[in-house]
């Protein structure tokens, strides 16, 4: 057993503080929006210049002028603020943005995120997922255990190119959450019906007691 | 001296040259220049570098200019919507250099500002942080950018005022503000330019001492993914 994309969003969302700015990945981050816990009022970033972003419009309402990260059309709120992009990055490289919660490739013990490139494949560019590691306060992870040949993504060291050298605090996978910490990875839950067992077996990296 | 130009064309008279530096304004297709962008393909002006975080699609915004091989570097954040982008890549027919989305907004906010480089941890452990100075600061490690400065600045904006007072609507605003200040000279294109007086002086975002030469017409405003929710479930 293992938790779905729901449940990883679901668990990501108890991660928000009441009064925090959060800054959201494409993928399974997106749907962390739906599971904020009630009289939890966060503040969503959306780095092409918007705090305080809405859901997506109802149908004939779409507006050319307003977009997310993902160039998805969405709505305002009634706290919502625009600004330009420059703007927009020093409020990340401020410090000022309390958490990210950003999808990935691969994550080593260490905290090393690996999730803009795969070398000799197509190659689209890191956005903003550099500046997002460097600069906000909390980053947590949301991904899958394993890839699809079923090896691990949480690994000793990553392989492929990095996004940013120890900055991820939490991983969660559908196995279940880990802390990176002093010599390796903590875990912190297991999902439903996962035993320590598996999870070892299913994890490269160190994990420390 | 009058700001306003008749045209796309007209505004870009007597800027142009081959090999020149550009920095657009835009993200995905939202506030991108695009009457400009189309008068540059007419122009016929060619090896251009962009600094622009993405480049477009393969039929609008600056895709147009991959078309007809104008561009021969491009400075972007992002580029995963242009086929043929890939394909002048991976061919080496075009240089790409890639930025971090707030590196890339920074250097160009710079090069308006008069600041030649800056210090960011941005990129820091990366491919982005090869060749590049590193100095620590309090403890954490920093890598030196340079700042941007272009030859002309493109920028789609939603209203001016005659004396190209700017302001933007929602989020296409994003880089259009730091693009029109790193460039020698800046052409801005608008859905309506009003009467000096009729945007609040607390209400303008960018003060016309950035704007040089100002055009209105007709925009497409394409939206690049379209996405909705249904009634019964808001």
């Amino acid at each position: 057993m293992s938790w779905d994309r729901n449940q990883m969003a679901a668990i990501a969302a108890r991660e928000a503080q009441d009064g925090w700015y959060v800054n959201l990945g494409i993928g399974i981050p997106t749907l962390v929006s739906n599971h904020i816990p009630p009289g939890v009022s966060v503040t969503l970033q959306s780095e092409n210049g918007m705090l305080g972003m809405g859901p997506f419009p109802f149908a004939g309402e779409e507006d050319a002028d307003l977009i997310n990260a993902g160039k998805q059309t969405i709505t305002e709120l009634p706290n919502s603020a625009y600004f330009d992009s420059a703007t927009s990055f020093a409020m990340i490289r401020g410090g000022k943005i309390n958490m990210a919660i950003l999808g990935a490739m691969e994550v080593s013990e260490e905290g090393d995120l690996a999730n803009w490139m795969i070398p000799g494949k197509l190659v689209k560019g890191m956005g903003g997922a550099m500046d997002l590691v460097a600069g906000v306060g909390r980053v947590v992870v949301v991904m899958d255990h394993t890839n699809k040949a079923g090896e691990s993504k949480v690994l000793k060291r990553c392989t492929l190119p990095l996004t940013g050298k120890a900055v991820v605090d939490r991983v969660i996978t559908n196995l279940g959450v880990l802390d990176v910490v002093p010599g390796g990875l903590k875990i912190v839950e297991l999902a439903e019906g996962v035993s320590k067992e598996q999870f070892r077996s299913a994890t490269e990296a160190a994990i420390v007691d | 001296m009058s700001k306003v130009y008749s045209d796309a064309t007209a505004a870009l008279d007597g800027l142009l040259f081959d090999g020149m530096m550009i920095a657009a304004g835009g993200f995905g297709l939202c506030g991108i220049p695009e009457l400009l962008i189309d008068a540059l393909r007419e122009s016929g002006v060619k090896n251009l570098r962009v600094a622009s975080n993405n480049a477009g699609v393969d039929d609008f915004g600056l895709g147009l200019l991959l078309q007809s091989r104008q561009i021969k570097k491009m400075s972007s954040s992002y580029v995963g919507e242009n086929a043929e982008f890939m394909r002048q890549y991976l061919s080496g027919e075009l240089e790409l250099e890639f930025n971090p989305q707030g590196t890339l907004a920074e250097r160009m906010r710079a090069g308006g500002a008069g600041i030649p480089a800056f210090f960011t941890a941005t990129g820091v452990g990366t491919v982005v942080a090869e060749g590049k100075e590193h100095q620590d600061f309090d403890g954490r490690t920093y890598i030196l950018e340079r700042a941007i400065n272009a030859d002309l600045s493109i920028v789609k904006a939603w209203k001016a005022d005659e004396s190209g007072n700017l302001i933007f609507r929602k989020t296409a605003r994003n880089f259009n503000v730091p693009a029109a200040t790193c460039g020698k000279v800046c052409v801005v294109e608008v859905e309506e330019i009003v009467p000096v007086g009729a945007i609040p002086a607390d209400g303008i975002h960018l003060p016309g001492i950035y704007v040089h030469r100002l055009i209105t017409g007709t925009h497409q405003k394409r939206i690049e993914q379209r996405t909705v929710r249904a009634k019964e479930t808001a």
